[in-house]
């Protein structure tokens, strides 16, 4: 320590904070980090190729990127026609250059309920609103989220099909003669007695309580069947709907019906089709992994095919069942097996503690499935799960291969119309078209990506 | 039946008679994997008797023999009509079978090539620090993936008929000097093989043999010395030259024939003429630049997952070794991306491969299109027709998962 005490220099105050230089903030700073930088770089050979490769690329891709917008832009609005007063159809797209407004206003009501007839439509209207209030709620809602979903996914569907589809006891329509006749309210009571016995005499005892929650299910699924034509001949009584057959469904409405029928019972057939394939029972495993593989072997249009060509021949003679119905039970097939599969995935990432604990606190099968396996699973899985319902959503275009009219259906209807023959008028439908499917696919996978920002619980 | 451990447990003492059963597991298990066979068998069999009262009602009989029945389909002109020599009237239906499966396969070969191209170049866009290919490729992704594959499909094939010259006698290019293209399809030269040309297939191959073996070598003298070889240069080199130089040598023993562009005679007549030189197509192109196109979207995520994955610190180590950009990417990141890469692949593989089948709602003439469309129509055999449909793309997906299997099990962590 030969120094002196004066050499050493200590800064006793804290040094001014400096402005960060301009090229690196605001606008300037922005643009070379994220434009310029990449190809500004010329220290050698190699990286000088890389440069101009960039500097290229992006040049290209910017030219792209604004031609694209740029046209569509124009096509959209610019050398659009936007309103037709004189009522001349084509004519009066054939001025422009762009995009035909008027027929996708001529053409709405199609696109949105096929040939629904008119002085029914408020009950399509209802279902859609009850829907979007619904999401909605599920969006936005303040509390009651669990209980609106659970209405969403049970609730609604019964409520929608028998708003769409009317189905009063009178009338034996398509598929309201099913659970109307009077044998019904007798073998459900019969059940349901039987299930309140076994539950209570206790002379079976553990037998009897094994099976009673099996009866009181049973019941529960048979009494929603019996109370439908309850509900519908009540809104008939009180409304005067009547019978809309499914084949005047179409546009968005059936797109819609396909879409929210696969979603909701996919969900659970995959969740028991997973579970199975997980399942150390070999007729249950295997007839599970059989199922799976090969309906994801095949492409959904040969599963629609089977059942509108193949399936036929496999029921009763005589038996005929709706083609919608058809269609959605394939869509449905189709959806559980894709679903199955990401479940499975989800079930794996469980650890075996979990079932450990489960079975430690003495739960059964079921109780440990339902309340601690299930749930960290789907949460685990909500990526995959709203993809398989983003696809599902995409693939009911299939049904018009069958000859339903869903959205894209109609659409591919309605430009046939010789009075709206244009040059555009195919790109004006294909457009509106797709920004509708556009708005729900894409709303639908960034709910999930909130979804799975709110329910992680993990500690990474 | 009952187990101990109840017996331990139960303070009410051992459940006993049908309790004990009730209560048992694998009693349990067994009861209801026999009601599932049961169900299931049941199911079967009356499908079965259903199916033979259908048929018999509508004096239809089971089986295969319209394989043989001759056809007289007109079929769009493609590969698989080209690979298969399908002629109306001439060929059978089994035939037009084989010409459909190969129209199926072509088309999703072809897609799945540039799909991977595209998809990988777009997942690599995406997570790029310039911003122009960053937003590209979101849009580019957020875009096709969530409007309906069968949507752009009728769009590409309703793009392609605007940009096509529609009045007869005109025609646009493609390729200079090479591909031309009308509202009818793409046109243009096809090789005519003559009779040397075995030679250069030869030195194709042999070449192929050398630069494997060079490969070998070449690792070989790095595990031992540590010095690199130019083996990609190298392999190129022979790949190319040596064919090359064969093919030149034996007289170039292939004749181009071009197409015939018809500019006289009857309106009807005018344009290319039918069946000389090479022909795609539209309905090909559509369905081609459709599903790969909408492929690539979901590759290109997948991709940039998998980079995502590999941590930030193999790059940084690799940084640290010395190696450049290049060398780290496809030396350290690479590999290991593409682990989590490979099974996700897979599946958009198959999807690429199914979804060929859309192609029945523009008029390719693939599988489904064909099969369970215009013969289910002229035989009517149903089950028949759709189990074979059912069959050959389960065959195919059976095929494809077993390749890329194999592949992920290479590129797999070996793990000490």
């Amino acid at each position: 320590m030969q120094e002196h005490e004066t050499d050493h220099w200590v800064r006793t105050h804290e040094a001014p904070i400096l402005p960060a230089p301009a090229s690196e903030v605001g606008i300037q700073g922005w643009l070379w980090r994220n434009i310029f930088a990449s190809m500004a770089d010329y220290s050698s050979p190699g990286k000088a190729v890389n440069s101009v490769f960039m500097t290229i690329m992006t040049l290209f891709t910017a030219y792209a990127l604004i031609w694209m917008i740029w046209t569509i832009f124009d096509f959209a609005v610019l050398s659009a026609t936007f309103s037709d007063p004189e009522g001349l159809k084509r004519e009066a797209c054939f001025v422009n250059g762009g995009a035909c407004w008027p027929f996708i206003q001529a053409k709405w009501y199609q696109f949105m309920y096929g040939f629904y007839p008119e002085e029914n439509v408020w009950r399509v209207n209802l279902c859609f609103f009850i829907l979007g209030a619904g999401i909605a709620w599920l969006v936005f809602g303040p509390s009651h989220k669990g209980k609106v979903a659970a209405f969403m996914l049970i609730g609604f569907p019964i409520i929608a099909f028998v708003l769409l589809n009317g189905m009063p006891i009178e009338e034996e329509g398509d598929l309201g003669h099913l659970f109307a006749g009077a044998w019904f309210p007798v073998l459900l009571a019969a059940v349901f007695f039987a299930g309140w016995w076994l539950a209570n005499a206790g002379r079976f005892g553990d037998v009897g309580q094994a099976f009673a929650p099996a009866m009181l299910i049973a019941t529960g699924v048979l009494g929603l069947f019996a109370f439908l034509p309850l509900v519908t001949g009540l809104i008939d009584v009180v409304l005067g709907t009547e019978v809309v057959e499914t084949n005047k469904w179409g546009g968005l409405t059936v797109t819609l019906v396909v879409a929210i029928f696969g979603i909701v019972i996919s969900l659970p057939v995959g969740m028991l089709l997973a579970l199975g394939r997980r399942s150390n029972a070999p007729i249950i495993k295997y007839s599970s992994v059989i199922f799976i593989e090969v309906v994801r072997g095949i492409p959904l249009i040969s599963v629609l095919f089977f059942a509108s060509a193949m399936l036929p021949y496999f029921l009763e003679p005589g038996v005929d069942f709706n083609k919608l119905l058809r269609a959605i039970v394939g869509v449905i097939l189709f959806a559980s097996a894709y679903m199955a599969e990401v479940i499975r995935g989800g079930l794996q990432a469980i650890p075996k503690g979990q079932y450990e604990g489960g079975m430690s606190l003495g739960l059964s099968y079921w109780q440990q499935m339902r309340l601690i396996i299930m749930p960290q699973a789907l949460t685990t899985v909500i990526p995959g799960i709203v993809n398989t319902f983003i696809g599902l959503f995409k693939d009911t275009t299939l049904v018009l291969i069958i000859s339903i009219f869903d959205l894209l259906g109609v659409l591919l209807n309605t430009l046939k119309d010789p009075e709206w023959s244009t040059p555009t008028t195919a790109y004006t439908g294909y457009l509106t078209i797709a920004f509708i499917y556009f708005v729900f696919c894409f709303g639908m996978s960034r709910y999930s990506v909130y979804m799975e920002r709110k329910l992680d619980r993990s500690h990474r | 039946m009952s187990s101990t451990t109840d017996s331990d447990v139960q303070p009410k003492g051992e459940r006993t008679g049908l309790a004990a059963l009730v209560f048992d597991s694998h009693a349990r298990s067994l009861f209801f994997q026999a009601i599932l066979a049961l169900i299931i068998i049941g199911m079967i069999y009356l499908a079965l008797q259903n199916a033979a009262a259908n048929l018999a009602a509508q004096n239809k009989e089971f089986g295969f023999d319209f394989f043989d029945r001759p056809s007289d389909i007109q079929v769009l002109t493609t590969f698989g009509t080209w690979l298969v020599g399908y002629e109306a009237g001439e060929s059978t239906v089994f035939d037009i079978f084989m010409v459909s499966i190969a129209n199926t396969l072509i088309v999703s070969i072809v897609g799945i090539f540039f799909a991977t191209i595209w998809g990988f170049l777009m997942g690599i866009f995406r997570l790029s620090s310039n911003f122009v290919l960053r937003s590209f490729a979101t849009i580019y992704v957020e875009l096709l993936r969530n409007i309906p594959l069968l949507l752009q499909i009728f769009f590409w094939a309703a793009l392609l008929r605007l940009v096509a010259p529609s009045e007869r006698g005109t025609y646009g290019t493609l390729v200079p000097g090479l591909f031309q293209f009308d509202v009818k399809g793409i046109y243009g030269p096809y090789p005519i093989v003559e009779p040397g040309f075995w030679m250069t297939i030869v030195a194709f191959l042999a070449a192929c043999v050398g630069a494997w073996f060079y490969a070998r070598q070449a690792k070989k003298k790095q595990d031992a010395t540590g010095q690199p070889s130019p083996v990609f240069r190298v392999s190129l080199a022979l790949i190319v030259l040596v064919p090359t130089v064969v093919y030149l040598i034996t007289g170039r023993p292939i004749t181009l024939e071009w197409p015939n562009f018809v500019t006289e005679g009857p309106v009807f007549r005018r344009g290319f003429e039918l069946g000389i030189g090479s022909y795609i197509a539209p309905e090909f192109m559509a369905l081609f630049l459709a599903l790969f196109t909408y492929t690539a979207a979901f590759i290109a995520e997948i991709v940039r997952a998998g980079i995502q994955a590999v941590p930030k610190g193999q790059s940084e180590a690799a940084a640290a070794l010395g190696l450049t950009d290049g060398q780290a990417m496809r030396k350290v990141i690479l590999p290991q991306a593409f682990r989590v890469i490979v099974p996700p692949l897979t599946s958009q593989y198959l999807n690429l491969t199914k979804n060929s089948s859309l192609a029945a709602a523009i008029g390719y003439p693939e599988l489904v299109a064909v099969f369970a469309g215009t013969i289910l129509n002229q035989v009517g055999k149903a089950i028949e027709i759709i189990a074979i449909v059912i069959l050959v793309y389960l065959t195919i997906s059976l095929l494809t998962s077993a390749f890329m299997n194999w592949f992920n099990n290479r590129v797999a962590l070996v793990e000490r």
